[in-house]
């Protein structure tokens, strides 16, 4: 097939599975919110499930509190993955221990930092009696606040690994020591110079990824059900509790609500985009001025110091989760299980055997099919010769800034009435729907960054298309595609909202059994369930770093980095 | 084999990058382009050998004994091309990279891998990792995977430029030997006044920019 053929036919296959979809998704939603959705009987045009919204006990508090932790969550994780990135990159470290907090899902993330947080968690035990005084757990909403901080910390520690890796790699493609070394020399100081300098080449490469940050904060649905307020709660948690209880009576004035939420998460990249031009306006008379800052930046030292407090705040959770799932027994307030045993592992039935291996099936699934789909747009663009538009690029970008409670449930109407029930099969199509995006923003910066030379001495060793393909390009990326395959791997165990919204609860992977049973099971249940939960990404992440080292182990031209 | 050029220019839009260019290139001779930098040397092998960026477009003609190879994508022109940094497939090995070269269809591919590291004076470094290879390992090397393709033409971007002054007159006399053996046609962009001197003796043309 030439390049341009092939290129329609990506597009066309994007479209028809990704854009469709989602577009079809937001249409039934919106149809429901004004009154129509004849699954349930609703076939009359009327504004009812916005009355029904507006009357629903709370909803002011859902709002403010959506909006206080969407907000109040992105904006600290974007000045502590800064200072952090900054401070990394001085040391010359490219962020690899950040790879555990960021392998982690959401859930098994907030019910780690629920086990540190409660009343009768780690933090507590470490300080009772001798410092606190309590001789039991005391009465305290630590989790589950009324405020939202407990959710706002759990989303920090969540997007601080990320945001700072995605800044680690920006910093890999600007010539940063080079603009450093230079505004230094004209007198700059180093904070100054970060600010004046680097940060303005910086932003352009980490708009995307901070607008996907921000729509996460504000839309998220089991970190917020596992760490935030019960009653009321998050306008997300709203929606996703009116969409799955059985009154149907629900289903109307949830679809009003998520629309509110898609329209909370527009306004919300708008103002940033808003703010985005102010500060740059307010950014150059700055510069213009020529102050030079040489005092040290104690702001930054604070910056960094919260970040690393984040980070030591994200593994102690982890460790949390796989000592809760060893302990034998563990009475307040010992800071340590008086034993260690298998016993929840093996507890008889093996709860856990069956979501594991559907979370495995479904993850590699995805996995594949979006990195085959990602490896034929990529090649497609370089035969069509053409680079990509930037409505592809945002294309690639919707489902990850679109709130999933916006479209999910709607697909799951158009599903129904199209004939074809949940299940296992459409629960991974709408793994691919967010697997795809990671995958193909993983690997498109490789791809682009493969030395062109390369390409033509192959093509003027006569190698055509095919063959430049299958035998140069794919074996020179196998590391960035074990890599971009790990995160989709990663991305998809982590995802619960589509495996519920599309799954029908019929199926019930570890994600969805963490976060009910986070709800009140025994904690040595739920630390199995959330352990294996993090386990298997953690596995695939040290597997895409170990298979291209074995097999390019006497290549030391592609041991990246390695030198 | 003859290499011709006619009127041949490179446009990104309606601006120019190339004065026209004709010439002609026998067989063995080594016609040199010199000129500053950023003039469009390496643009003009770009388009000789279909390699041009997309947005560039070319006009005029490329000719390989008498034959248009301009409308052909780079793999069908069979004409060979080195860089500089030799640019040998990091992820296989010597041997390999110059099996790379080879014909499909080719038989006894293993004698012939052998016999060319042999001329190249790399016999038995069929196994070796190409990051390990010296500059001067690395450009024969290189040369050889080219010549096994049995180019028509050849194309040299500065393909010693990265050489110590004693490797660069080797390396060069290596070159042109062999082209002059086989009957190759190249076209050699250059800075070095050396190289020019030694291109300039097989009788090939030069070519200011």
């Amino acid at each position: 097939m030439n390049g341009r053929g092939l290129a329609r036919a990506v597009l066309a296959l994007v479209l028809a599975g990704l854009v469709l979809p989602i577009a079809a998704g937001l249409w039934l939603t919106a149809r429901a919110a004004v009154g129509i959705l004849p699954a349930i009987g609703a076939d009359r045009l009327s504004l009812a499930p916005w009355r029904m919204l507006a009357e629903m006990p709370g909803l002011s508090t859902s709002l403010g509190l959506t909006l206080r932790t969407g907000l109040a969550a992105t904006a600290l994780a974007l000045v502590l993955s800064l200072a952090l990135a900054i401070a990394l990159w001085r040391r010359g470290r490219r962020g690899r221990l950040l790879g555990p907090l960021l392998a982690a899902p959401h859930a098994a993330m907030a019910i780690g930092l629920a086990f540190l947080l409660a009343p009768s968690g780690w933090i507590a035990r470490a300080l009772s009696p001798w410092a606190t005084g309590w001789d039991r757990p005391p009465d305290l909403d630590s989790v589950n606040d009324a405020a939202g901080l407990a959710l706002i910390v759990g989303l920090v520690v969540k997007e601080v690994p990320f945001l700072t890796l995605v800044t680690l790699s920006a910093f890999g493609r600007l010539p940063v020591a080079r603009d450093l070394a230079a505004a230094r020399a004209l007198g700059y100081g180093a904070g100054v110079a970060w600010a004046k300098v680097i940060l303005p080449q910086l932003w352009p490469l980490l708009r995307l990824p901070l607008c996907a940050v921000l729509a996460y904060g504000l839309s998220n649905v089991e970190m917020a059900m596992i760490l935030g307020p019960a009653q009321p709660p998050t306008l997300a948690v709203l929606v996703a509790r009116g969409f799955t209880v059985p009154d149907l009576a629900h289903r109307l004035p949830a679809t009003a609500a998520a629309l509110t939420l898609a329209g909370i998460v527009a306004s919300a990249i708008l103002t940033l985009m808003a703010l985005e031009r102010l500060a740059g306006a307010a950014g150059r008379a700055w510069l213009r001025r020529g102050g030079r800052g040489r005092a040290a930046a104690p702001l930054l030292r604070v910056a960094v110091a919260g970040a690393w407090a984040t980070l030591g705040l994200g593994f102690l959770a982890l460790a949390a989760l796989i000592l809760w799932s060893l302990a034998r027994r563990w009475t307040w307030p010992d800071l340590w299980p008086s034993g260690l045993s298998l016993r929840a592992w093996t507890a008889p039935g093996l709860t856990w055997a069956d979501p594991a291996r559907t979370t495995l099936s479904l993850a590699l699934a995805a996995t594949l099919l979006s990195l085959l789909l990602a490896i034929l747009w990529l090649e497609a663009e370089d035969r069509a010769r053409r680079p990509r538009a930037g409505w592809a690029e945002a294309l690639i970008y919707l489902p990850l800034i679109l709130p999933q409670v916006a479209f999910l449930f709607g697909l799951n109407i158009a599903l129904l009435s199209a004939g074809a029930g949940p299940g296992w099969a459409a629960v991974l199509w709408g793994h691919a729907l967010f697997v795809f995006p990671y995958v193909m923003i993983a690997l498109s910066a490789p791809w682009r960054a493969l030395d062109p030379d390369l390409i033509r001495s192959a093509a003027a060793l006569g190698a055509g298309p095919n063959r430049r393909l299958l035998a140069v390009k794919l074996p020179c990326l196998l590391h960035p595609i074990l890599t971009a395959s790990a995160i989709g791997f990663g991305v998809s165990v982590a995802l619960y909202l589509p495996t519920l919204a599309l799954g029908g609860g019929r199926v019930a992977t570890l994600t969805t059994e963490a976060v009910t049973l986070a709800s009140g099971a025994d904690r040595r249940v739920l630390g199995v369930t959330a352990t294996l939960q993090a386990a298997l990404p953690w596995a695939v992440y040290a597997l895409a770093a170990t298979v291209p080292a074995l097999l390019h182990r006497h290549r030391r031209g592609l041991r990246g980095g390695g030198r | 084999m003859t290499l011709e050029l006619r009127e041949l220019t490179v446009l990104s839009g309606s601006l120019r990058l190339l004065p026209p260019v004709s010439l002609t290139v026998a067989p063995g001779q080594v016609a040199t382009v010199m000129g500053p930098s950023g003039i469009g040397k390496s643009t003009l092998l770009d388009a000789v050998g279909g390699h041009l960026a997309p947005g560039f477009r070319l006009t005029g003609r490329v000719l390989l004994d008498g034959r248009d190879v301009t409308d052909l994508p780079a793999e069908a022109r069979r004409i060979g091309l080195i860089f500089q940094d030799a640019r040998l497939f990091p992820h296989l090995s010597v041997g390999d990279n110059l099996a790379f070269g080879l014909a499909a269809g080719r038989r006894d591919r293993k004698a012939a891998v052998a016999a060319a590291l042999a001329e190249a004076g790399l016999a038995g470094f069929e196994k070796r990792d190409p990051a390990t290879l010296s500059g001067g390992e690395r450009a024969r090397a290189a040369l050889m995977r080219s010549l096994l393709a049995e180019p028509l033409a050849l194309l040299l971007d500065e393909p010693f430029s990265r050489l110590d002054a004693s490797l660069r007159a080797n390396i060069r006399a290596f070159t042109f030997d062999h082209l002059k053996t086989e009957g190759i046609p190249a076209l050699l962009v250059t800075h070095d006044a050396e190289d020019a001197a030694d291109a300039a003796a097989t009788g090939g043309p030069v070519l200011q920019l």
